[in-house]
């Protein structure tokens, strides 16, 4: 049994004069001890995913198919069990660290607080030797249990969300851009950080993040999202190193690689925007961005094809011997 | 051939007296920037690159060493300053920020315009701006809001907005960093073309290498107020000599055929800047022995280092970068100097 199952999962947000569908089938598995990046623009339904997961989705939300979490399924679960699962069995890492902590409380305070919730900790004291030992394990000193979030820098602030999400020592940590408003030094130490939990606790995690090289260098598995599905899926050095999906392929050509003298003074970029959810395209949504479109593409829309036992891609030039069920 | 825009032992500081400030974010830097040059300025938060590029806009007075233009100190004035502020414009990092939600493309493009009393067809410039910037038919777009357009579009309009000035240089503070990955190529492309077809000076201010791999003629990484390393963007990244580029280079997730050397810490304060080399706390170099072993540990801890000088060959700011042989990672040490 996978540690996180998410399948054939459609997300469709209330707006004013209809719904807007956000997500269109997505199916992800994190194992224990994996890391499982998701990668994909803005508006892909990356973060929608995500909060799926937890069912942090504003009400009136509609959601579809199943998220299971340890074989249970967390889009059905009553509210009292749903409380217990989130810190303890499941946590998110947020992006941007200042809005995701409490101003005017102490960063002990805001650490213990989940352990106070679910209880997991009995006297006062342990608490205290608790929390000092998660800020350790971050790489904050312990004194710091005493400051406020504007004492700290960046980077600190972003690892005091990480000892949060650790504090009731959950199975799967999903952090949704955990690193993207840190700088190149301090996303290394954070990056470095995270890799280690894994490795060290054999958690499973979730890493959403728009960059495709943070991906590449953390996760074992990575899915590349579009309008919201799954257009690519595989290995992470595969994907990053020899996509196929053309979306993906121009996702990884994205960011340079030092030292290629094919990206100097050549930067690449995909033209185009994303499409509207509420308007998509007809046949494939990426067709009319894509550069290597045929006729087809504006009639076939392809779902993922095997490419490897693997790896799989969502696009007309991968021969369709056999169509992944989603 | 004489720079376009060039700093002198330049200082910039806050707080404090005038002569001795507490916050000392620029301490002795010198640059030049040749015309229709792409430099990049890069280096972690804190380390002055921002600071340094506003007062290359006169938004900020150096307390020490002077800002020149076209051969001429920046004249400081009110009606100074708003001439030289046509002909060098900025383009900031967020263009959601920098764009007033409640006011069309139109009137964000012909603002700098009617402040600067542009004579000719308003409508005529505008549309040239915005199609410069590769929003075409720039008519399309004259009566959108921020809000109806996508991010690449919107910092294509900040960036139509400094056009329309027809200006000489363009400071972009991380002109990409807040954009997607598919949208940043583009973005970047377009201050290549522009300064192609346009003959445009660009200083890019980032953390991000390579962005300055990608687009940059010359590199210049600011640690701690100063520029540790300068040259031109291949050599320098090829075969960096500061242990400091050398660190920075080998934590990009792209470069997996480095080691990662992970610097502890976050960049220090400037209000207390190390004596000796002020990279000399965190320097992997020192740490691991190899300056010790090439016999210069005491002076990196106790001796005050030379300002790179403004024009010249592939330079650092590192006592270490001098001994053949002992390079931080093996590569610094056997590399030709020159440009």
């Amino acid at each position: 049994m996978a540690l996180l199952e998410i399948r054939d999962l459609s997300i469709a947000y209330r707006v004013a004069g209809g719904s807007l569908p956000a997500v269109r089938g997505v199916s992800l598995t994190v194992e224990a001890g994996e890391v499982v990046g998701v990668a994909g623009e803005s508006g892909c339904g990356k973060s929608t995913v995500a909060g799926a997961v937890l069912r942090l989705l504003p009400t009136g939300t509609s959601v579809i198919g199943s998220v299971l979490l340890n074989g249970q399924d967390v889009l059905t679960m009553p509210w009292g069990k749903l409380r217990a699962v989130r810190w303890s069995d499941a946590s998110i890492v947020f992006q941007g660290a200042m809005s995701g902590l409490n101003p005017v409380r102490r960063i002990g305070d805001q650490i213990a607080e989940p352990m106070l919730v679910h209880a997991t900790v009995a006297t006062r004291r342990a608490l205290d030797s608790r929390v000092s030992e998660l800020l350790e394990q971050v790489g904050v000193p312990a004194w710091r249990a005493r400051s406020y979030p504007h004492e700290l820098s960046g980077g600190q602030r972003q690892r005091v969300m990480i000892a949060m999400a650790l504090a009731c020592s959950p199975q799967l940590i999903i952090a949704d851009e955990p690193t993207t408003a840190l700088d190149v030094m301090v996303q290394a130490q954070v990056l470095a950080l995270l890799k280690s939990l894994v490795a060290e606790r054999g958690v499973g995690m979730l890493l959403i993040s728009h960059d495709l090289s943070v991906l590449s260098n953390v996760c074992d598995r990575v899915a590349v999202m579009y309008a919201g599905r799954v257009v690519e899926e595989g290995p992470a050095a595969q994907l990053f190193g020899d996509a196929r999906h053309p979306y993906a392929q121009a996702l990884a050509a994205a960011f340079p690689v030092i030292g290629d003298p094919t990206s100097r003074r050549a930067p690449r970029g995909l033209p185009g925007d994303p499409p509207d959810p509420t308007d998509l395209p007809s046949g494939c949504p990426f067709h009319p961005r894509c550069p290597a479109r045929v006729d087809v593409c504006t009639v076939d829309d392809v779902r993922l094809r095997t490419v490897s036992p693997v790896r799989s891609a969502a696009c007309v030039h991968v021969p369709a011997a056999s169509e992944v069920a989603s | 051939m004489n720079p376009l825009l060039e700093v002198r032992d330049l200082h910039v500081g806050f707080g404090g007296s005038r002569h001795r400030p507490l916050v000392r974010a620029v301490d002795g830097v010198e640059l030049a920037v040749e015309r229709g040059q792409i430099v990049a300025l890069a280096g972690e938060s804190g380390c002055g690159k921002t600071t340094l590029a506003r007062t290359l806009l006169g938004l900020e007075k150096p307390w020490k060493g002077e800002v020149r233009f076209a051969g001429k100190p920046l004249d400081y004035s009110t009606r100074g300053l708003k001439a030289y502020r046509r002909k060098v414009q900025l383009v900031l990092q967020d263009p959601t920020g920098a764009l007033n939600p409640r006011r069309t493309v139109y009137e964000a493009v012909a603002e700098g315009l009617r402040i600067h009393r542009v004579p000719g067809d308003e409508r005529a410039l505008v549309a040239e701006a915005l199609s410069q910037a590769g929003l075409r038919p720039a008519e399309r777009f004259f009566g959108r809001y921020p809000h109806e357009l996508s991010g690449g579009q919107r910092q294509r309009v900040v960036i139509a907005g400094a056009l329309a000035l027809n200006p000489d240089v363009i400071v972009a503070d991380e002109p990409v960093s807040s954009l997607d990955a598919s949208v940043r190529g583009e973005i970047l492309a377009l201050l290549m073309s522009l300064r192609d077809s346009l003959g445009l000076t660009v200083l890019v201010v980032t953390h991000d290498l390579g962005l300055a791999w990608n687009i940059a003629d010359r590199l210049a990484v600011m640690y701690l107020g100063r520029i540790v390393e300068i040259g031109r963007t291949e050599q320098l990244l090829a075969a960096p000599k500061h242990p400091y580029t050398e660190a920075l280079l080998s934590v990009l997730p792209e470069t997996a055929h480095r080691t990662p050397i992970i610097l502890k810490g976050e960049a220090p304060d400037p209000r207390r800047i190390p004596a000796g080399c002020r990279f000399h706390p965190r320097c992997p170099a020192l740490a691991s022995g190899a300056a010790e072993r090439a016999g210069i540990a005491a002076r990196c801890v106790g001796e005050t280092l030379p300002v790179l000088p403004q024009i010249g060959p592939h330079a650092a700011a590192c006592l270490l970068a001098g001994h053949v042989g002992e390079g931080i990672a093996g590569a610094a040490g056997n590399t030709p100097v020159g440009v």
